[in-house]
């Protein structure tokens, strides 16, 4: 009773989180499911994204804007990324791997922008002090701080993005996006270019882990230059559950909202497992294992669907030898 | 129309697997031919078709069409002026969007894509008639997405989708190789159809002589990446499986028995 009462509580913050890591998710979801590449540039965006807002905030930016800017700030990561697989022939998932690790020492730089040091690991926002879209503070508060409750603010921007998302997979460029993901040389021999249609995608992808990281740091109410560490683990995991709960067979709506369910799942099943016992530093091998989990399960439902028809077959034969 | 100067193209050059697979190849086609391909198991066919549509920079020699110089132009430009159908099914279509998508998508080719929406309300009604042309019922399913499709389908939507946006030049792979006997059949038709409708200038590679040889105005044979025989007018009316053989083996003399197994005649 005390433990159903105590997930109870943890409700709000599950879904504050798991609105959050949504837009997050989706990031994930367009590079992973539409574009058909793994982007590791994530785990770096999501702090560069955070490092970004909390720094322009600080310093007086408006912090619409800043968060905003904290986007394009993602845009710009996945711009790099692209660059360096279209034009410089390197694999997309070291390509992204490279993007990271520097965006590691450009996080350093940018939280620590102003200091003596010039490098920091992190840079806090009180939300006393600053006017912040949203807070976990707030999270449970239906009144006096409504719109700053992390889940009021997140389902209007949840709904926004993926509208807007799924206007542009609707659109001539966004099909050409989605061809190259589904077949890349039919998209060529449709005069689709591959290569800017994968920057785009990434652009767009980076630009949600960006924002996510943004609104991410104002949440917890501070950025730092690993809180995107293993962020792709967690956007796959949504990706995956939201796909097991919703099956909407490649329909990109439906792969977008996934998301968002996926990742508020993912936390459920986070809250459940920490008070089961399971230390938070052992949260990220959980995680990894999940995840490994989903990932292996297909594949295994494949080679036993193989199996069962090897074995029939060979039993037909069998059959028409006997007969 | 399609000019083929002097093209060369060796695959791994400088290590043991060097392959030559063209050889100083000079092709020229007239508007409006409608040429067949045939020769043995790596004479080149897939090799020089895949050259015109730029799926690889060639090492030496030229590509023109109309007179415009297009080997150093990347494989989607080219796709402006050049349709294409593959051997493998999968190839020519993208499995999770909808058949009407697919068409749009083929609509576009050699236009900028904006952001403008990405099917047209008026564009629906066209596709109707255009799939219904195929006599396969596929009218009726726009909205079923390509990667349900039989293989046989899929060829005639990729036919189709090649032919949307008239090409200067069809390439057809051995697109019906992968086919069930009717199913084959049927796209040949269709092809033949499409060929017709259009006036389309077009090369089609075939692994079996006779196709080649009911089909088109005009055959080409290759062989080690250079054509050793071209046929055309009423020679090619009256050409026989076993002319065409003999005609062969005075080309290109050695090879022939390999290559008549190869072939299948």
């Amino acid at each position: 009773m005390e433990f159903l009462q105590s997930l109870v509580n943890s409700l709000p913050g599950v879904l504050g989180q798991g609105l959050i890591w949504g837009l997050m998710a989706m990031g994930v979801y367009i590079t992973y499911r539409v574009l058909d590449i793994a982007d590791l540039t994530v785990d770096g965006t999501l702090g560069f994204g955070g490092a970004v807002c909390v720094l322009l905030t600080v310093n007086g930016v408006n912090v619409w804007l800043a968060t905003l800017i904290a986007m394009l700030a993602g845009m710009l990561a996945g711009l790099v990324t692209g660059l360096f697989h279209t034009k410089c022939g390197i694999p997309a998932i070291l390509a992204g791997i490279l993007t990271q690790l520097a965006l590691y020492s450009v996080n350093l730089r940018v939280m620590g922008w102003g200091t003596s040091a010039g490098t920091q690991a992190t840079l806090a926002v009180s939300v006393d002090k600053y006017d912040l879209i949203l807070s976990s503070r707030y999270v449970r508060d239906w009144s006096e701080n409504l719109i700053n409750n992390p889940i009021v603010v997140m389902i209007p921007v949840t709904a926004v993005v993926v509208a807007i998302l799924w206007w542009y997979f609707k659109t001539e460029s966004g099909s050409a996006l989605r061809a190259t993901g589904a077949n890349r040389q039919m998209a060529r021999a449709q005069g689709i270019n591959t290569s800017t249609a994968t920057v785009i995608g990434l652009m767009i992808s980076n630009g949600l882990v960006g924002l996510a990281g943004g609104l991410l740091a104002q949440y917890q109410g501070s950025s730092s230059v690993d809180m995107g560490r293993g962020a792709i683990v967690i956007g796959l995991a949504a990706v995956i559950i939201g796909e097991v709960l919703l099956r909407g067979h490649g329909k990109v709506l439906v792969g977008l909202l996934g998301c968002t369910l996926g990742s508020i799942v993912y936390y459920f099943v986070i809250q459940i497992v920490l008070r089961l016992g399971l230390g938070t530093n052992d949260l990220k091998l959980f995680t990894a294992l999940i995840v490994a989990l989903f990932l292996a399960v297909p594949y295994w439902k494949g080679k036993a669907a193989t199996a069962r028809k090897r074995s029939v077959n060979s039993k037909e034969e069998k059959n028409n030898a006997r007969a | 129309m399609l000019e083929l100067k002097n093209v060369s193209k060796t695959f791994n050059p400088g290590t043991i697997n060097a392959k030559t697979a063209l050889k100083g190849l000079n092709l020229c086609l007239n508007d409006g031919d409608f040429v067949t391909v045939i020769g043995g198991n790596g004479a080149g066919k897939s090799t020089m078709l895949n050259a015109i549509a730029g799926v690889f920079d060639i090492d030496g020699g030229s590509i023109s069409i109309d007179g415009n110089e297009i080997s150093r132009k990347s494989e989607h430009k080219r796709a402006s002026m050049i349709g294409r159908v593959f051997q493998d099914p999968m190839m020519g279509t993208a499995p999770t969007m909808t058949i009407e998508e697919n068409l749009a998508l083929a609509a576009r080719r050699g236009r900028r894509r904006t952001l403008a929406w990405g099917i047209k309300k008026s564009e629906r009604e066209h596709y109707r008639d255009q799939l219904s042309r195929l006599g396969l019922g596929l009218e009726n399913r726009l909205t079923t997405r390509a990667g349900l499709l039989s293989g046989g389908q899929r060829q005639a939507l990729t036919l189709l989708m090649a032919s949307l946006v008239r090409p200067k030049l069809l390439l057809l792979d051995e697109h019906t190789a992968a086919l069930d006997p009717a199913t084959a059949e049927r796209v040949l038709e269709l092809s033949d159809q499409i060929v017709e409708e259009g006036r389309l200038t077009t090369l089609m590679v075939t692994h079996n002589m006779r196709d080649a040889i009911e089909h088109g105005n005009r055959l080409i044979m290759m062989s080690e990446g250079r054509i050793v025989l071209d046929i055309s007018g009423e020679e090619k009316r009256r050409l026989t499986v076993d002319s065409l053989l003999a005609k062969f083996s005075r080309a290109a003399g050695e090879d022939l028995l390999t290559d008549r197994v190869l072939i299948g005649a």
